[in-house]
């Protein structure tokens, strides 16, 4: 067994995290730096954090991912970290070449407690930002929060750092995508260019992570979001955020700071909520919804409705970032399967209310945890055991040991391709996670079936 | 120009190493280009010249986009993390701990279903704000008991990340009250990221950590005539396995492996064995010589990476022992391997001849791996270490000249005297001297450049700009670094090996691993993926005559 101290019997926990469902900030703040055109992130801190966060996204996306760090040692953890910033700056500027660096702090750099704003005014007054280039921050102690909360925090800063208001207003909507992936990103563009709508999405990190095999490497390459396209945020007609935790604050930010009004959705996942996505498009540009659309969300309906009778009942374990898990349920549950045991890392009340409304009719009782991991997750599973997982990579040890089939989904997914390709949102992404969860599903059946019930028609 | 690698191609033959050498620093700021400038060598070791000398272990510069990790990383990731049966208990943030979960590749085997292998797991007090203002020690305590009620582990260690430092959490003095308290084994270490400069102190405070705190407390001493620890072999990818494999058909046994697919007990027992045989050099030369100190044990260096080199390593074992027996064995052991080594090494050399590798890597892997290359034929024309120091580039003799800074004061040296009851000298002077008469060099490990040719550029602790214009200027067959580095070079169409985790492959050491490996370079210089990457119409977009509409 792979996780052979996991026991049955479950006790409480107040001081210990085992196999964690979530990651620290940092990285979501250097991802969503990754989807500004242009933008070398920067870890302010020891170089190990970047070293980590660095890696983890190559290998969750396969792709390459830079980013600088201010290399901190002993000296700087005592003294502060203003030399190694402005020592970096200068040389990032110098050797790289990027249009803005988007430095973000670590543990070590916030409990030294370095101004991040400060030091940016002194490489400034010291002339080692030259013009034209920006220098934008934003604090993510991982002592706060998970990766989702860097996000949302680097995708604020976009609209701190950058959006305008000139008062003339553009015709053109914002989108705040959530914590999902480029291909993800690149999906929502497509339903709103389908619909006819003019979209500034921020951050964007489709043509960045997912990039073709051209033979030459670009450390900037095409896609992101322009510093000129974040600066017009300010004069949009309105800003969808999806996702509640990844989206909001970006989507607040740019209603206080420049008066653009915002939704906040849950991510596009499932047809429930594209649906809701379409029609806030719809509605708030007074647009109709193009009969191509309709069509794709027919097909969703005509796999659902055809397969039904495999995802009917089915009993299913989670864990991931609220945002997922909201928006995954909602669909879960309205293919009627249930999923009875949720963990994610964030804490969240509003969560494991909102999960426990969309869950109210479970002819089955639920486990929720919020802040959960991974080993009290693999506990309830061996008490009431499930049909499917549906979560990260690191799932697939618990999938084996209990022999349940799994499906990835969320970060990191490190053993499988297909996520930065692929997207899960939208009416297409519906039918991608249908697809997996029924090749999960049904080739477990093909392998367990005896012999005389092995169907050839499923 | 003097012709001195008769097999590279003529245009890597012409290129210049130290115009090379200004081009890459040509871009930098004066201050940083004087620092690198001391990083990047050109190689002159032929015909007694002086060696050059080359900075290392020295701190990286803040931007410069480096491969380096944090002391953290090398003491938790690197020496601790492939011991399977210590429950390892990160404390900080969860970020650390979660991002040192199960990526490194590094494999173990429990004997039977029922021993413990935690290994799957990852541990962490996921320290929260409270705990920074007001001190996680609490938490600390109460994860330890935690971690006992539910695992009753023969032992635990604690990890200390940077905010941990910071805040004046102690540790050490948790670990003595918990030890205390719970009657089992529990240490810990002061691996705060920003302690050194890079992964190499990590690996020295984890290996004091295991020195002081549980080599020598099982004096059990294990079957086997011939008795050798193997220090500094991580088990990536299963080579720690190959190995076993070969020094058992030698009859020859490892009490304890520094730390491949170990565990606490043989950790314990380490000072049992007769012979101390140094893999990595960088990660831990200094264990071996506080075992000698205090134990009696001799270390001599070896490398199981190249189908030569693991011959030669064994026949030294062998040497060492001075038992005619072992000596037969192990030449029976390396005639019946070598057969398959020597027939698939032909077959890929002649595919393989003339073409050109880059290392970067480790702190001794880019020394090791050339063995391999050469073996194929394959010429490594630079190549450097990401965390090493003086003494693995230029060879043990610097040892002495190395100035201690800062940084290397912070790493504590431990003061090692002779064990009252367990110092037992191995050898009688006259046998050492015997041995050495007849060639038998013990602490020896003359560093990477010595076996580099003239005019290759050794780097240490390269940049990312550098590994890019090195890329354009050589267009070397084959670049090989670690997973930050891997996509970046492939999307120039060169392909990368990783040489940390191995990417999917292993194991590479012993026999059966230099034939793994000769077949993966093969796969990867010569495979026509790489030829499909432009389409037909971007090879030739000039369009047909008679296609064409006016
Ligand atoms: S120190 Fe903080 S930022 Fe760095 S890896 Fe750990 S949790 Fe993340
Ligand atoms: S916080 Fe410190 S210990 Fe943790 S990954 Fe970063 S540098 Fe390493």
């Amino acid at each position: 067994m792979l996780l052979r101290h996991t026991s049955k019997e479950i006790t409480e926990r107040s001081a210990l995290t085992i196999n964690p469902a979530k990651t620290c900030q940092p990285i979501g703040a250097m991802y969503a730096a990754l989807g500004i055109h242009g933008c070398l992130p920067h870890s302010h801190g020891s170089q190990g954090c970047c070293a980590y966060h660095r890696s983890a996204l190559t290998r969750h996306y396969k792709e390459p991912v830079m980013a600088a760090t201010s290399s901190f040692t002993e000296g700087a953890s005592v003294f502060g970290g203003q030399a190694n910033l402005v020592q970096a700056i200068d040389n990032i500027f110098t050797i790289y070449e990027p249009e803005v660096i988007a430095v973000h702090t670590t543990c070590l750099s916030e409990t030294i407690g370095d101004d991040i704003p400060q030091i940016t005014r002194k490489a400034e007054a010291d002339g080692k930002i030259p013009k034209g280039k920006y220098v934008i921050h934003v604090n993510t102690p991982s002592y706060v929060g998970t990766h989702v909360t860097g996000f949302a925090n680097m995708t604020k800063a976009m609209v701190d750092y950058f959006s305008e208001s000139t008062g003339q207003k553009i015709d053109q909507i914002n989108i705040v995508p959530g914590y999902v992936e480029p291909s993800d990103m690149e999906e929502v563009k497509r339903l709103a260019e389908m619909m006819g709508v003019r979209v500034v999405m921020f951050p964007d990190t489709s043509k960045v992570l997912n990039r073709p095999q051209t033979g030459k490497y670009e450390m900037f390459p095409a896609g992101g979001v322009t510093v000129e396209a974040l600066k017009t945020t300010g004069d949009s007609l309105a800003t969808i955020g999806l996702g509640t935790l990844a989206s909001g604050p970006a989507a607040r930010a740019l209603d206080t700071k420049c008066g653009v009004p915002c939704e906040i959705l849950d991510l596009p996942i499932g047809f429930k909520a594209t649906d809701r996505f379409v029609d806030t498009l719809r509605k708030t540009l007074g647009i109709t919804v193009p009969e191509s659309l309709n069509e794709e969300r027919g097909q969703l309906l005509d796999i659902v409705t055809d397969m039904h009778q495999y995802f009917y009942g089915k009993k299913v374990a989670l864990a991931g970032d609220p945002d997922h898990l909201i928006a995954l349920t909602e669909f879960l549950v309205s293919i009627d399967m249930w999923p009875i045991h949720i963990v994610t890392g964030a804490s969240g009340k509003k969560f494991e209310s909102r999960i426990r409304q969309i869950m109210k009719d479970s002819p089955y009782p639920i486990n929720i945890k919020a802040p959960g991991d991974l080993f009290l997750l693999h506990q309830w599973i061996k008490n009431e055991p499930v049909d499917l997982l549906m979560g990260n990579t690191y799932m697939k040890y618990i999938a084996r040991d209990e022999d349940i089939p799994l499906v990835r989904m969320g970060f990191p997914i490190l053993d499988r391709i297909g996520h930065s390709y692929f997207p899960t949102v939208g009416y297409r992404g519906g039918m991608r996670l249908l697809e997996k969860i029924l090749d999960a599903m049904l080739d477990r059946q093909d392998r367990d079936s005896p012999e005389e019930s092995f169907e050839l028609v499923m | 120009m003097k012709a001195l690698n008769k097999n590279l191609p003529l245009e890597t033959e012409q290129i210049d190493p130290q115009k090379v050498k200004q081009e890459l620093l040509k871009k930098y700021p004066t201050k940083v280009a004087r620092k690198r400038a001391k990083q990047i060598i050109v190689n002159k070791v032929s015909d007694g010249q002086e060696m050059p000398e080359i900075g290392a272990n020295t701190r990286t510069i803040p931007g410069i986009i480096t491969q380096r990790g944090c002391t953290y990383a090398g003491c938790k990731g690197v020496i601790m993390g492939p011991t399977r049966d210590i429950v390892n208990i990160t404390h900080g943030p969860i970020g650390c701990g979660f991002y040192s979960w199960l990526t490194r590749r590094n494999q173990t085997r429990a004997d039977g279903p029922e021993d413990d292998n935690f290994m799957t797991y990852c541990f962490s007090t996921d320290m929260q704000e409270e705990n920074i203002v007001f001190g996680g020690e609490k938490k600390l305590r109460a994860a330890i008991q935690e971690a006992y009620d539910i695992f009753k582990p023969k032992a635990i260690s604690i990890f200390s990340t940077c905010p941990v430092g910071l805040i004046g959490d102690d540790v050490h003095s948790v670990a003595r009250e918990m030890k205390e308290k719970l009657g089992i084994n529990i240490f810990g270490f002061s691996c705060e990221g920003y302690k050194g400069v890079s992964q190499s102190a990590g690996h020295h405070i984890a290996n004091n950590g295991i020195f002081k705190n549980v080599v020598g407390l099982n004096d059990n001493v294990k079957e086997g005539k011939y008795k050798i620890n193997l220090l500094g072999e991580y088990n990536i990818g299963g080579d720690g396995f190959e190995i076993d494999r070969i020094l058992n058909d030698c009859e020859i046994t490892v009490v304890s492996t520094f730390s491949g697919n170990s565990t606490y007990d043989q950790f314990a027992n380490a000072h049992t064995a007769d012979l101390n045989t140094i893999m990595c050099h960088r990660s831990i030369n200094y264990v071996a010589e506080m075992l000698e100190t205090k134990f009696g044990i001799p270390w001599i260096k070896i490398n199981f990476i190249g189908a030569q080199a693991t011959a030669k390593s064994l026949r030294k074992i062998a040497n060492y022992f001075e038992n005619e027996e072992l000596k037969q064995r192990v030449e029976e052991v390396i005639a019946r391997e070598i057969t398959e080594v020597i027939k698939v090494r032909d077959e890929v050399r002649a595919r393989c001849e003339g073409k050109v590798a880059m290392l970067f890597v480790g702190g001794s892997r880019a020394h090791h791996y050339q063995e391999l290359f050469k073996e194929i034929g394959m010429k490594t024309i630079s190549a450097g270490y990401e965390f090493a120091h003086r003494d693995d580039y230029e060879g043990r003799e610097v040892l002495p000249s190395i100035k201690i800074d800062a940084d290397s004061r912070n790493i504590e040296e431990l003061e090692i005297h002779p064990d009252p009851e367990r110092f037992r000298p191995r050898k009688t002077d006259e046998q050492l001297k015997k041995l050495q008469d007849e060639g038998f060099r013990f602490k020896d490990y003359d560093g990477m450049m010595r076996e580099m040719s003239d005019r290759s550029l050794v780097i240490d602790d390269i940049s990312q700009y550098e590994s890019e214009q090195l890329i354009e200027i050589y267009k070397p067959a084959i670049f090989c670094a670690g997973i930050k580095e891997k996509y970046a070079i492939q999307k120039k169409g060169i392909p990368m090996k990783q040489l940390h985790s191995y990417d999917s492959g292993g194991p590479y050491a012993g026999f059966r691993g230099a034939i793994n490996f000769y077949q993966e370079i093969d796969r990867m210089v010569n495979s026509q993926v790489w030829k499909h990457i432009k389409a037909p119409w971007q090879e030739s977009p000039e369009l047909a005559a008679k296609y064409a509409c006016d």
